[in-house]
């Protein structure tokens, strides 16, 4: 009987040992998974930059890989992902911001409860929605606004990647102005303040490091959309500072190549992968300086 | 003015920003939503959604995209559900707090903040071509489950977190193992939020057209695929590949296929949030 | 002071009235179940628990009572190890249980943790039904048969005073019980391991006075069968219901003796400082 009772003890450390294994190896599949793009991408970077000089890929302002003659410079592409950046950013922070305040400090609760979820389901809508949208209704009623508009522009992608974007800053701000105990508002009324004065000189910058997290996910997510401005800011990698013409992103022309008829493994080809490694460098670069940012400016309660 | 008089002023002005910004996105969502449903309802009938692709926009339907939308779900859910769950475990239940853990968890939260295309590239790279199984929904599905799988990590972790430590306590002093208590005491306590959060993820999954696109391209799919190694393509590319033909009739084809696609998000969102309120109700008794 | 505690020990019908000679023979025939060997616990860079040394007997009821942060739960905790779950918990020294080293390599603590019982501050019975929370010591430890169950869970709800008042309804979530009552299921859940040693950390402070009675008075059974550790910061429920008390003060053991003695006649002043009330 004890010996069976030491047989069962082992079977059973035994198991529990093979389980612990098997749990960690799910958990380090995220690792494998960051492992994996970066090998992959910089074995197809490589490969390109063997033929392609990487001071020309940085600095050059022509991106002419289909025609020739042939041209590597990502700029255009960069700058075409920072107009539209810019333009969402410009939209949804103001507007998230203030809905932000307005959800926290003025709105009952019955008018949150309203809200939110409408919120919630502009967040949950598909992308490629949004660039149909921003292809059938935004562009011609902007044409009306500029004639000189052409259909495809960096306008509307980012205008409409902007209304995109407001949930995100929103509800992150908002949970960030929550998050503010209530005492320093107490506070701040018993001296007089009046709401609004509570809300930009108390609240806000207390929960600084919230609404900066807030954004920085924001320009990250506007970097790396593709639908939006695949549909409606055009495939012309050109390097302007005018919206209104027709640009393409780094996410735009990975996917215009994706549907193409390029061959695996041609020079045209690896260029998705170089454009793709740049992105992901700038998402990363962008996602620490937010982290850096936040822990910078948090106040712990 | 008065100074008292001036802030007011001020005061109504910020409260007056703050309806403007929330009407802006009211109005924005209800301006989309007409616009696709004005755009596509007269297309949407029985037999678009039987139908396949075709040059001829009334006999077109959007039939083998619905079949490889539930295909890709299917199976993504069927990876991403226990890697996720398991991980969470790990990391809740058992990872000591070093160095490796803390990589780990840093880790998961960059991967959920990567671009989907860039997920997308991976799996292009990846399944289908090193792996050579070729543009097949397997790749696709293995792709979404890569790209899903940091955020039912995360959610699946706030549901474990959630769980008062007093149960673990009664039940390690009983006697139980690590994985007892975290399969019998744990899980069970945690489910609702990890369900609710695996949907949602999948649900995002849905919509999601950049990575299918690398994975699937331009796929003129005239069949229905029968088995993970079929080609096939999805809702969201149907969608975006009507958007880009020339002739507007394909344009409101793509909104028919909004329709239907939202449709779907908002059967699977309302299954989500049932279950959630359904489980907060019972918890706090 | 004390002599009140004593007397209203004595005036209670449920003790039985020995001579002090009597118990001492009594604990005299006892052996040392748990024995702490220059025992050091840290949490951290915080030592919690000072070079103990101490000798618990079987079969009776030992009350270690003390100001807050004396160590009185961490000491509880080191018995069933329950203390490996915190993260950067350290020891140093020898806990003996009948005379094996339990912090010694070759240990499995579940194992260990099988032989003893341990009641919490707050009850936490699990989120199920009262039959499955019995139940679940003995399943995860191979018991499957339904009848076998069956008989368990009576006994132990029986053991810990709670049948009559469950036995109509096993099938209902556990927290449909009162506080009093989902203490008592705690218990009842302990008892169903079938322990030699059971560990009960203040499992009265967050009852009602009649609840902690009846617990009591379980406790008293309790004694007879088990090896009892309770922590207490209830003086006179330590004078009540205990043969043997210690006494701890920041961490170490001040005094440990039978309980009429420490309570009529506490050798170090710190001690009689604690029974009269001097400080919390």
């Amino acid at each position: 009987m004890k010996k069976e009772e030491g047989e069962n003890k082992r079977a059973q450390r035994l198991r529990e040992g093979i389980i612990e294994k098997a749990l960690f190896a799910s958990a380090a599949v995220s690792v494998l998974t960051t492992l994996g793009i970066l090998g992959l991408f910089l074995f197809e970077a490589f490969g390109f930059f063997g033929e392609v000089s990487i001071v020309e890929f940085l600095t050059g302002t022509l991106w002419t890989p289909l025609f020739e003659p042939k041209h590597f410079g990502v700029l255009p592409l960069v700058a075409g992902t920072m107009m539209v950046t810019i333009i969402s950013i410009a939209v949804a922070v103001p507007i998230g911001l203030l809905t932000a305040i307005f959800l926290s400090e003025y709105a009952s609760d019955r008018l949150r409860r309203l809200v939110k979820p409408i919120l919630e389901v502009l967040a949950g809508i598909p992308t490629v929605v949004y660039g149909y949208f921003a292809l059938t209704y935004v562009t011609p009623l902007l044409q009306q606004i500029f004639p000189q508009m052409i259909v495809f522009n960096a306008l509307s992608a980012g205008l409409v990647m902007g209304i995109m974007i407001i949930p995100m800053v929103s509800s992150l701000s908002e949970d960030a102005m929550i998050a503010v105990p209530n005492s320093l508002r107490e506070g701040a009324y018993a001296l007089g303040s009046q709401k609004h004065e509570v809300a930009l000189r108390i609240v806000l910058p207390s929960a600084l490091s919230g609404i900066i997290a807030s954004i920085i996910l924001a320009i990250s997510r506007a970097v790396g959309e593709t639908m939006i401005v695949s549909i409606a800011a055009g495939s012309t990698p050109r390097l302007t500072l005018n919206p209104l013409e027709s640009i393409q992103t780094m996410t735009g022309y990975i996917t215009q190549i994706s549907l193409g008829e390029a061959p695996f493994g041609s020079l045209e080809y690896n260029t998705i992968f170089a454009v793709g490694l740049t992105l992901f460098v700038m998402v990363v670069i962008i996602n620490t300086i937010g982290n850096w940012l936040t822990k910078r400016y948090w106040r712990s309660y | 003015m008065s100074n008292v008089n001036q802030r007011h002023l001020k005061g109504r002005l910020l409260f007056a920003a703050g309806v403007i910004a929330v009407s802006i996105s009211l109005l924005s969502l209800v301006a989309l939503l007409l616009d696709s449903f004005l755009d596509g309802l007269p297309y949407l009938n029985w037999g678009f959604l039987t139908s396949y692709p075709s040059r001829f926009p009334d006999q077109a339907g959007i039939l083998p995209a619905l079949f490889g939308t539930i295909w890709i779900v299917g199976l993504t859910a069927l990876f991403s559900f226990p890697l996720g769950v398991f991980a969470a475990v790990y990391l809740e239940e058992y990872a000591p707090k070093n160095r490796l853990t803390d990589l780990i968890q840093l880790n998961i939260a960059n991967l959920a903040g990567v671009p989907s295309i860039v997920y997308g590239l991976l799996g292009l790279g990846l399944f289908v071509e090193s792996l050579a199984m070729g543009r097949v929904i397997l790749a696709g599905a293995l792709t979404m489950t890569l790209l899903i799988l940091p955020v039912i990590i995360i959610t699946a972790r706030e549901a474990i977190r959630s769980v008062p430590k007093e149960y673990r306590e009664g039940a390690f002093a009983l006697g139980a193992t690590r994985w007892q208590v975290a399969r019998q005491i744990v899980l069970p306590e945690a489910f609702p939020g990890i369900l609710t959060g695996t949907i949602l993820s999948l649900s995002r999954a849905i919509g999601e057209a950049a990575p299918m696109i690398a994975i699937a391209a331009l796929a003129y799919v005239r069949f229905l695929p029968t088995s993970p190694l079929d080609r096939f393509t999805v809702m969201p590319i149907q969608i975006y590949n009507w958007i880009n033909m020339p002739r507007v009739e394909f344009r409101e084809l793509a909104a028919a296929g909004i329709i239907v696609l939202l449709i779907v998000l908002l059967a699977m969102n309302s299954v989500a949030i049932f279950i959630r309120n359904k489980y907060q109700k019972r918890a706090v008794g | 002071m004390y002599e009140n505690i004593l007397r209203n020990r004595s005036a209670d019908p449920d003790i039985e009235l020995m001579s002090n000679e009597d118990q001492e023979l009594r604990l005299l025939q006892r052996n040392d179940k748990i024995c702490f060997r220059s025992f050091n616990l840290w949490y951290g860079e915080k030592q919690a628990l000072k070079d103990i040394n101490l000798d618990i007997k079987n079969n009776i009821l030992t009350a270690i009572m003390g100001p807050s942060g004396c160590g009185k739960s961490s000491l509880l905790r080191s018995i069933n190890r329950i203390n490996d779950l915190i993260q950067n918990c350290r020891t140093t020294g020898e806990v003996l249980i009948d005379r094996e080293d339990i912090y010694g390599g070759k240990v499995d603590v579940y194992d260990l943790r099988r032989r003893i019982g341990m009641v919490f501050q707050k009850p936490n019975p699990f989120p199920k039904s009262i039959y499955e929370n019995v139940a679940y010591g003995p399943r995860i430890h191979g018991t499957t048969d339904k009848t076998d169950l069956d008989t368990i869970v009576e006994k132990s709800l029986r053991g810990a005073a709670l049948w009559d008042e469950v036995k109509d309804r096993l099938k209902d979530n556990a927290y449909s019980l009162s506080g009093g009552q989902q203490q008592r299921l705690c218990i009842a859940r302990a008892l169903s391991i079938e322990p030699e040693i059971i560990l009960m950390d203040e499992p009265c402070s967050a009852l009602d006075p009649i609840a902690t009675s009846k617990i009591e008075a379980l406790m008293r059974q309790l004694k007879e069968a088990y090896t009892v550790v309770l922590v207490t910061h209830n003086l006179q429920q330590a004078a009540r219901v205990s043969d043997m008390t210690a006494f701890m003060y920041i961490g170490e053991v001040i005094e440990f003796g039978n309980t009429t003695d420490i309570f009529e006649d506490p050798q170090k002043e710190l001690t009689e400082k604690y029974i009269t009330g001097k400080f919390g």
